[in-house]
């Protein structure tokens, strides 16, 4: 390839790579704003969700995971805390696996990138995963420690 | 003058922004604390998330370079097999930020020809998050981190099968 193709070849790549930005930016703004405002409103309630039932904890950790959203890592604080307020593990894994893996908010965009029936059913799939997997961690743990 | 037309044209993601504006500057009106609040933390949020921007960007370029349709299919498409999913297992593990900042590149490799199974792989296992497990061990221990991650892979995988059995690939 000789150098002007080479130029024309970075310009276009760099271009379209420039018109996907001025798609996703502003829906990513929007979605951020629009979601700082409702978790203002939606944070000091997570505890008060929970009734330490062990068959409906984990339900309601799932649910309050998928309609949460923020960055990971504030998932393991608020579970953390969570645990210190006697929140079952089991329930809080539940939570934390959905804040991470389902993304009800983010759904338009995932929608608009990845197609409807891909947003769908990933994130069906990992609302039920979230549950299976809390109970698959805390029994293996339960067994390791009891073993 | 169509062109014209076209330049006039708001895209439905400006349109989307605007909405939103609208509602920040409704709810300002009724309680301009809580939005000037609300606005400083998206700051520090997307702040953060600037740099990954300009990783993601940069990725898109190159992926635009090198990734051809061809490429793409060859390691991440229907005949890629086993490397296939531990590409989309590794990179899902190593790529760190919010997954809705990868969705504009997974779509571009999509069009390209990236299985769909592979893209769920991929997210799924944007989940071991090795910055995060500092934390994770801190407030839940050593085992339950090491059991989750563990557990997080392997459902990937079952993911990724289930995904690709019920959301067909389009090429």
């Amino acid at each position: 390839m000789n150098s002007i193709s080479k130029q024309t070849t970075l310009k276009m790549s760099f271009l379209k790579a420039l018109k996907a930005l001025k798609n996703f930016l502003p829906i990513i703004i929007g979605m951020l704003l629009l979601i700082n405002l409702i978790n203002l409103f939606a944070n000091s309630y997570y505890s008060k969700l929970f009734t330490n039932n062990p068959i409906l904890d984990p339900l309601i950790g799932a649910l309050a995971g998928s309609l949460s959203f923020g960055i990971p890592i504030t998932s393991y604080i608020v579970g953390g805390e969570l645990l210190k307020e006697g929140i079952s593990l089991i329930a809080i894994t539940a939570f934390i696996m959905t804040w991470t893996t389902v993304g009800v908010a983010m759904l338009p965009l995932e929608t608009k990138f990845l197609g409807k029936k891909f947003a769908i059913v990933r994130n069906i799939l990992n609302f039920i995963f979230a549950i299976i997997i809390s109970i698959l961690v805390i029994s293996t743990l339960t067994f390791l420690h009891n073993g | 003058m169509d062109k014209i037309k076209n330049h006039n044209k708001i895209s439905g993601s400006v349109k989307f922004l605007i909405i939103v504006l609208i509602i920040y500057s409704a709810t300002a009106l009724l309680n301009f604390s809580i939005t000037e609040k609300a606005f400083l933390n998206f700051l520090q949020m997307f702040i953060k998330i600037v740099p990954i921007l300009t990783i993601i960007f940069a990725t898109m370029i190159l992926v635009n370079l090198y990734f051809t349709k061809d490429r793409i299919r060859k390691y991440l498409g229907a005949k890629s097999g086993i490397k296939g999913w531990l590409y989309a297992i590794i990179s899902g593990i190593l790529f760190s930020g919010p997954p809705y900042v990868f969705f504009p590149l997974l779509g571009e490799l999509k069009k390209g020809g990236m299985k769909n199974s592979l893209l769920a792989v991929f997210l799924y296992n944007r989940n071991v998050k090795i910055p995060f497990l500092p934390v994770t061990i801190y407030y839940f221990g050593l085992s339950f981190t090491v059991v989750l991650s563990l557990y997080i892979v392997i459902f990937s995988i079952l993911n990724g099968k289930i995904i690709g059995w019920l959301v067909k690939d389009e090429f």
